[in-house]
């Protein structure tokens, strides 16, 4: 560690709530303790290589003052028009009740945050928290330790969530800075579906760093439907560190967009642990100006015969970077795996980069497996054909663009979501690109 | 119509043209031949406003306006096709929605309003009949995995879609068997009228037996070196280019 960050990573160990860390917090004291071991990733951490947030962390926050409570808020700009949902609603990384609706969920789901918890619920919680999400990420560890708030949500057996759970964090960085550690545990039971939506946004231009920490256990014949909006124009600094087990049978659906930010960073971490599972995840990132979006994915076949496919797509203009990692391991009981990854890339200026790295570790032998990565420009015969039909080349380029990008969104199988989605895709590329 | 003078034109430090005097009027229609490398598909580029070609010198005047100022979009808008040799596919867009996005975009240019649904899905239906392409074609990706013969159809299709004042065929013939060839000149000489305008780019004579021109231009080394009717396509058939080379070597 450089002297930079082991300063910085002392301000932060040294502005945390001492109530946190007292008796009966275990899980805190333990990830304190891992956060202190493992440090804060420099450019010479492989994997946080093109991904400079510790840097930005030391210039940009300061670590003394606490982010403030907001009681409320208008939200209704930032609700996605996406029909009816239910709602769970974080100000400043704080669950707000007020805002969130939870009427009308199916007979015994809970959502909970995990203080308001019954002492059952609690245990439950205790029993499921941290389980799947053994990782040597400094931000996760940062989260287990800090999170000012978590919500679990318990689907029991059987039980088909309707609408989908939209999940709004929204950090008001008007006056000052915002750092936010929030977390999500996800339980859903044999043969139930769920449906989560989760979309952050900030007020105002001062810096926000915010930490996810998603953990979501599918159990056998479950589906999991996930989609994560990272379109916040503020000065927005984001990790996430989502894990996802899978048991037999069961199904997941993830897609991850990214249209805006200063630096995101995505883990995405699928354990396939069951026979017979199939897991979509895709990812698209439309990005310009100085952005960063880092999408590192692992996919970790455990149990033999189950399918995974990802397809993460980018268009990068101005100075923006991009970086995608797509590890996909086979363990070497996991015969019989089909795991596909596919990354590809249109860089719209010479000031644009991307790296992508592929990798495949692979135990088994009777698998079948590929990947592929592109990097290009925009066609430039395509883009003259479409002018040469009377299309302004403004208009074209945005169309070769939309055709690109679009197919990431067939993992999308709720119509109201992907409509707007669509929409969201179309206008960026309209407008910014 | 149009009219060409002096036209000169490279790509990199490569003169292509080298000076192309050209005039066609409405209700014409002019064949340009010319063995490979002479710079018919160069013309034709020109004209439609490839970027890759640099115009060096001379004028085009399309009704009056200079036309070499325009973007390829607006050059389309006032009434110019280009029917490409080797159409490009392009995965995602779907004729109808590319088909629909131009016509819209061209009434948009004229001051029009745009076609409705209905509107456009009639004149869809009516302009398919004429180069007998099939509406499942058109719903698929453009010219993605089409055959030779589907994609030079779906040209036609375009240009029966947009109704183009002057219409400029870039070896429209190369790559189709003879009954592809026969729709595909049907459906042009079935939108030929007394207000257009069509130049055929084509290395043989054979497209002229079914798009009957009302002038044959021979272009050699950058320049229209030898102009006649169509029974000059067909002295070029039975003797070749070679006279036509040996001629310019002596001039």
């Amino acid at each position: 560690m450089t002297t930079a960050t082991e300063s910085i990573l002392k301000q932060i160990l040294e502005s945390s709530t001492p109530a946190y860390f007292e008796a009966g917090n275990e899980g805190r004291k333990k990830a304190l303790a891992q956060l202190s071991e493992i440090g804060l990733p420099t450019s010479k951490s492989e994997e946080y290589r093109f991904t400079p947030i510790t840097k930005a962390l030391e210039k940009k926050f300061t670590w003394t003052s606490s982010t403030p409570a907001l009681s409320t808020i208008s939200i209704d700009s930032f609700l996605p028009a996406i029909g009816d949902t239910h709602r769970i609603v974080f100000l400043n990384g704080r669950f707000s009740k007020n805002l969130s609706q939870l009427e009308g969920l199916e007979p015994n789901v809970v959502v909970s945050t995990f203080d308001a918890a019954d002492s059952k619920t609690k245990s439950v919680i205790q029993s499921l928290l941290g389980t799947i999400s053994k990782t040597g990420d400094a931000f996760a560890a940062m989260n287990s330790a800090f999170y000012l708030e978590g919500i679990f949500i318990h689907v029991p057996a059987n039980t088909q969530v309707s609408k989908p759970i939209l999940v709004l964090h929204l950090n008001d960085a008007q006056e000052k800075q915002v750092i936010a550690h929030t977390r999500l545990l996800v339980s859903i039971e044999k043969g139930s579906s769920l449906s989560i939506i989760e979309k952050s946004d900030s007020l105002g231009t001062e810096p926000c760093f915010h930490t996810f920490m998603e953990e979501m256990m599918v159990a056998e014949n479950a589906t999991l439907d996930y989609c994560k909006i990272q379109n916040d124009a503020g000065a927005v600094h984001q990790v996430s560190n989502t894990f996802i087990a899978q048991a037999d049978s069961s199904r997941v659906n993830t897609f991850t967009l990214t249209l805006n930010g200063q630096i995101i960073r995505n883990n995405l971490n699928i354990q396939i642990n069951g026979e017979q599972c199939e897991s979509h995840f895709n990812g698209l990132y439309l990005v310009n100006g100085n952005t960063l979006v880092d999408n590192h994915t692992v996919v970790d076949h455990q149990k033999p015969n189950s399918f995974s496919n990802e397809m993460y797509k980018g268009i990068m203009d101005d100075q923006s970077k991009g970086v995608f990692n797509g590890k996909i391991y086979v363990r070497p009981h996991a015969q019989k795996t089909n795991a596909f990854q596919s990354n590809r890339n249109i860089l719209m200026s010479e000031n644009a980069t991307i790296n992508t790295k592929p990798q495949l570790e692979i135990w088994a032998d009777d698998v079948k497996c590929s990947h592929g990565c592109t990097t290009g420009q925009l066609d430039e015969e395509a883009l003259f054909y479409l002018q040469a039909r009377g299309i302004p080349h403004a208009s074209a380029k945005a169309m070769l663009l939309y055709a690109f990008a679009l197919d990431v969104l067939s993992v999308v199988k709720n119509e109201n979501l992907k409509a707007y989605l669509d929409q969201l895709i179309s206008e960026r590329l309209h407008k910014n690109f | 119509m149009l009219s060409i003078k002096n036209l000169q034109a490279r790509i990199g430090e490569k003169e292509i043209l080298k000076g192309i005097n050209l005039e066609v009027n409405a209700g014409e229609v002019h064949a340009i031949m010319g063995p490979n490398g002479s710079g018919k598909s160069t013309l034709a580029s020109v004209l439609a406003g490839r970027e890759d070609y640099e115009v060096t010198g001379g004028e085009v005047e399309f009704n009056g306006k200079n036309i070499l100022e325009l973007e390829p979009s607006d050059r389309a808008a006032e009434g110019i096709f280009l029917a490409f040799q080797y159409p490009v596919e392009i995965p995602g867009v779907s004729t109808i929605n590319f088909m629909k996005t131009a016509v819209n975009k061209i009434r948009q240019y004229r001051g029009q309003s745009p076609l409705d649904a209905v509107a456009f899905l009639q004149l869809m239906k009516e302009k398919m009949k004429l180069v007998e392409i099939d509406q499942s074609l058109l719903s698929r990706s453009l010219n993605e995995g089409f055959s030779g013969g589907e994609k030079k159809r779906n040209e036609i299709f375009q240009m029966a879609m947009l109704e183009p004042k002057l219409s400029i065929l870039d070896e429209t013939d190369s790559g189709l068997d003879i009954d592809a060839l026969k729709i595909v000149a049907n459906g042009v000489n079935s939108l030929r009228s007394k207000n257009n305008a069509t130049i055929v780019v084509t290395h043989y004579q054979r497209l002229l037996d079914y798009i009957v021109p009302d002038f044959v231009h021979v272009l050699y080394k950058g320049k229209i070196v030898k102009s006649g009717t169509k029974e000059l396509a067909k002295e070029l058939e039975a003797k070749g280019y070679d006279w036509i080379k040996n001629e310019v070597a002596l001039a």
